[in-house]
Formats: C-alpha cells, structure tokens, sequence
C-alpha cells in the first residue's frame, strides 16, 4: 500500500516533469535547429581534416585558419573592394583552394616520408605563421562582415522562428556533402582517392599520380573550409585572426567523435557535436558547454576508441 | 608435373647479339625489358649490383633465388619505386630513368604483391577501375548531373572491368568488398588489377605464395593464357620451382644481389653454381 503510495508520487512527478518539457517542446526544436546549424558548419570543416587525415595521414591543424583567411577574404572584397557577395565568395573560395595546394607543396609535400611527429609541428607553425600574417595585415580589431543575403526567416505556429542564416548554412552544408559523396564515389578521381588513402604505394604502381591527387584533395578541404567561413561569418559576424582556432579545434574533435578519416563520420560527429553544444547550452549551462561537449568526446572514445563510424584497424600479422 | 606442359613445346631459345637471352619468336622484335649493369646501395651494402637482363616482348621469365636475395628490390628498380644508384633499364626501348613510379606505369610495367595489397574497403570491380582509370577523363560536373558522356564513359569502363574479371571468372563477385574475398581471390583480383592498367610487361611477385599444388597447376595455367591473350611479357618471383620450371622461358638466379646464372629452365636445373647456392637446399624451402 505504501509502495503504491511512492510509485503513484514518483509517476505524478515524472508526469509534471514531462507535461513542463512538453510547453518547452517548441524551445527544444528551436535549439535543436540551432543546434543543426552550428553542427553542419563544424561538420564542414570536420571533413576538411578528415580528407586530408584519411589520404596524407597528416593531421592539419592549421585547416582551422583557412576559415579565418577565407573569412578575411570576404570581408576585403564585399566591405573593401565592393565586390557583389556571389564574387566575394567565388574569390574567397578560389583563393584557399589555392591556398590548400600552396600549403602542401610548401609545407608538407618534403616531409612526405618523414616521421608523423614533424608533421605536426610543421602544421601548427602554418597554423600561427597564417594567424600572424592576418594580424599583419587586418590588426587585432575584430572586423565585421556586412550583411551578404536578405533572406527572410520564416516562421512555424507562432513560437518557432527559423532564421534566413540558419537555412542558407543547412542548405549549403547539404548540397556539399551530397557533392562530396558523390565525387568521392563516382568519380575517377574520388576512385584515386579513396585508392590513395588506403595504399599510396600499391596507388602509385597502379598509375596513380598520388602528389597530385593529395594536392587535390587539401584544395577540396580548403574549399569546403571557405564554405565553412561564409557560414560562420554570416552566423557570427565577427572576424579576428584567431577566429579560426576555435571552430577549428571542435571540429577536429568532431572528426575524431566520428571516426577520423571516415567521412559520413564527420558529417555525423559535427552534427551532433553542434546540437550537444547547443542543447548543454540551453538546458545545462552556458558556461560549462565546451566542458560538456569535451566529456562526451572523452566519453565517446573510452567506449569506442575508434569514433562512433570509425573503423578498427586491423593489426598485420 | 609434366602435365602442365603437355600442349606447351618447351620454347627454342636464342641469343641475339646483345648476348642475351630471350626467345626465338620475339628475336625480331624490341625486347620489352633491357636492363644494364643496374645497382642500388642501401648504405654500404651493395643489395643488387650488376643486373643485366632482357626480355623478350612475350616471355615468361623467372626470378629465383634465395630469401634476402634482392628479387622484390629488383621489382621495386625496375618500377621505380627505389631509385638505382647505377645502371638503365630500357622499356621498349625507352629509358625510365628520372619517372615517377606512376608514370613508369603508364608507360608500360605493372605488377602484383608479395603480400597481397588490394583496396581492401572498395569493391572488387571498383579495384580493378582503379586500375582502368588512366584510360578515362571525365570531371564532377558530370558525375553530379549524369551526363551523357559520364553514362557512356561509366558503360565503357564496367564493359571492360566485367571482360577483365571474367578471365578469372569472377563476374558474380564483383560486388563484394576485395578484403572480403578468401586469399586465392584477392591474388587473381590483384593480377587482374595490375592487367587493367594495360601494362607491357607483367611483374608478378610470388603469385604461387600460399597456394595448394591444384592451386598453383591453374595459376600457371592462367599465366599462360594471360600472356596469350594480351600479348605480354610476364616476370615473376617465386619460390616454387614446379611453377617457376614448368612455366619460365627464361630464368635468372639471383644471389646476393648478383645474377648468378641465366638461361632455361633445363640449364638452370643443371647448373652447379644454382643448386649449390639454392637447390641444393630445397629441403628447407618450405620454411621459406
């Protein structure tokens, strides 16, 4: 009698708890799509570092500041130069692709068969050697990026208020990785890719350029990382010389959540890294989100060492 | 083991003047292969010097000798993959000095593993695409919107990636994943691989490695009519010296990175040197 006392306490509890978060329901889908949002851009530079880890087994720590350039280069040619927006972009997106090439053939394509470790380094004194020259030529002061579309935010019922940033950033990240998918899969070079990525030596006996392909493959990434800047700046606005390291940072940790070096893998880990994010934001703390969002990663990777997509190497025997 | 040879006449061999070897039905053609006095050191240790072979434009040649006796490195020289420190190699008359080993494939030599190294994660027919892939252009706009030419290049390369798998009969796996498939399949995919870059010449490192004697009988077999069909030279490494007797025109010996002898199989079988230096341990080969 008593114990049905307790358990009818417990269920009216529970029952309160639920009916609450049920009026919280529309909150939870407006973060939830936030979430969504923030998550495809740390999913787009997520693939960047999981491309160029899966085919060159580098680890590019400085592909965070090719947001920041691309970010740069936006705001010169919209607010400097008056450019149209579709140009600013076109121009931002073409130059880090380049940028991409430049950096591997300067930086990384020497030290091909040298020890993972220099690699490292190399990559994180690219990393400030392109922090240093934006700070060069832009100063500390953080800049702004004018506003580049007018799109109108539409509205659900009366409570759930989906921005014109938020769809443009979905939008894009979806016909990205649809590309990507099918260039990886279809296509002769993606063919190479993936060849390259899983034996560089039987690849190149097999009439694989494979410096050429590697070149192409940190272009994509640098590509999809000028993507990446035009989402975050539109989102965010602001833009400084480090601008790049933080999203730069989750996003590794995305791909590594993911499984690095598999790209559904980053697609999946950015996106959830972005709504776990935004929903400890929302319903734990604000303060301690990045905390949170590290102890999932931590955690994630006690039960699967691998990332959630990632695949077990197989030791030779 | 006689058998095998039963529709095969042993091949006359001849010397052209270069004092080489090769057979008498390619003496008036270009030898696909001319290799002069080739070396490498690895530090001070003299691993291959002084190789000097030719091989004819549709031989079948054989590489033996000893473990550690500088076979593999003498594939990895030929395809580039170590640079020689001394010596040329002519392919087909041209001199692949100073290529990349991708465009040394392109040019002409393709080869197999010693141990097997197929793109395990991408399908069997998709290995062989890899390989197949110098002889189509085609870019991600196609792709994307599937455009005439993607459909017909697409048609093209699956036309000639199902012919190629249907020498070994492997149609009906074409869609499995190559690591997937038990170990003789991955050897014949991996021949199949190296065939659909279109190569002059064959390498074949140890493609009897791990096989039963029935195995190997169809090996030496497929060899045989590989070479028939499309017309190439063919060299392999092996350790097994029914395969390596029962098929090889020509073969030379190596030893301490030196060739030791050269000739057919019946010299070879004959020569004091060889079996001192490697038959004559043949009880021990099974360890190898």
């Amino acid at each position: 009698m008593r114990k049905c006392v307790y358990v009818g306490f417990i269920v009216k509890n529970i029952l309160t708890i639920i009916f609450r978060k049920v009026t919280q329901v529309t909150n939870l889908i407006v973060t939830l799509i936030q979430g969504i949002s923030l998550g495809s851009i740390y999913a787009l530079i997520a693939l960047g570092y999981t491309m160029v880890y899966g085919i060159a087994k580098m680890l590019n720590f400085a592909h965070g500041d090719i947001i920041m350039v691309g970010a740069y280069l936006i705001y010169t040619s919209v607010a400097l130069a008056h450019c149209s927006p579709i140009l600013g972009i076109l121009i931002s997106v073409a130059s880090c692709a380049l940028l991409g090439i430049v950096i591997e053939f300067l930086a990384y394509r020497l030290l091909r068969r040298a020890s993972s470790l220099s690699v490292l380094i190399t990559a994180i004194g690219v990393s400030y050697f392109l922090q240093n020259i934006a700070l060069l030529v832009f100063g500390s002061e953080p800049k702004s990026i004018p506003v580049l579309f007018n799109i109108p935010a539409i509205q659900i019922g009366n409570s759930i208020t989906i921005t014109g940033e938020t769809m443009l950033t979905l939008g894009l990240t979806v016909i990205i990785m649809t590309a990507l998918t099918i260039f990886i899969n279809k296509t002769k070079l993606g063919k190479a890719m993936r060849a390259v990525s899983e034996d560089k030596d039987a690849a190149m006996l097999m009439g694989i350029n494979v410096n050429r392909t590697i070149s192409i493959t940190f272009a994509i990434g640098s590509i999809m990382a000028a993507f990446a800047s035009l989402c975050y700046g539109i989102s965010y606005t602001y833009i400084k010389p480090t601008t790049g390291s933080m999203p730069g940072i989750k996003a590794f940790t995305a791909a590594v959540f993911g499984g690095i070096g598999s790209i559904p893998g980053a697609m999946l880990g950015g996106i959830l890294l972005g709504v776990i994010e935004k929903l400890s934001m929302a319903y734990i703390s604000t303060q301690f989100t990045d905390a949170i969002v590290f102890g999932v990663l931590i955690l994630v990777l006690i039960i699967k060492p691998t990332g959630l997509l990632g695949k077990q190497i197989r030791e030779k025997v | 083991m006689s058998n095998f040879n039963k529709n095969y006449p042993k091949t006359k061999m001849i010397v052209p003047p270069s004092n080489t070897l090769i057979p008498e039905r390619d003496a008036d053609k270009l030898p696909v292969l001319d290799v002069r006095n080739l070396g490498i050191d690895f530090g001070g240790l003299k691993a291959v010097d002084n190789f000097t072979l030719t091989i004819g434009k549709t031989e079948i040649a054989g590489l033996i000798g000893p473990n550690g006796a500088g076979k593999t490195t003498v594939f990895n020289l030929l395809t580039n993959v170590y640079k020689p420190t001394r010596g040329a190699i002519l392919l087909d008359g041209e001199p692949t000095a100073g290529k990349e080993p991708y465009e040394i494939n392109k040019m002409g030599i393709a080869r197999t593993f010693q141990n097997i190294r197929l793109f395990n994660e991408m399908t069997v027919i998709d290995n062989v695409k890899v390989g197949l892939g110098g002889s189509v252009k085609e870019n991600l706009f196609d792709a994307l919107f599937h455009t005439p030419r993607y459909r017909k290049n697409e048609k093209m390369l699956n036309e000639k990636a199902y012919e190629l798998l249907g020498i070994f009969g492997m149609e009906d796996i074409a869609k499995l994943k190559a690591g997937n498939l038990p170990y003789g399949a991955q050897r014949r995919l991996e021949i199949l691989r190296a065939l659909a870059t279109k190569p002059k010449i064959l390498l074949l490192d140890e493609p009897a490695a791990g096989m039963n004697p029935s195995e190997t009988a169809e090996l030496m077999e497929n060899i045989r009519r590989i070479r028939d069909t499309f017309n190439i030279a063919i060299m392999l490494i092996e350790h097994d010296m029914n395969l390596v007797m029962g098929i090889c025109e020509g073969i030379a010996v190596l030893n301490f990175g030196q060739i030791i002898a050269k000739g057919t199989p019946d010299d070879i079988k004959n020569n004091e040197t060889v079996i001192e230096a490697y038959l004559g341990r043949k009880e021990n080969k099974k360890n190898a």
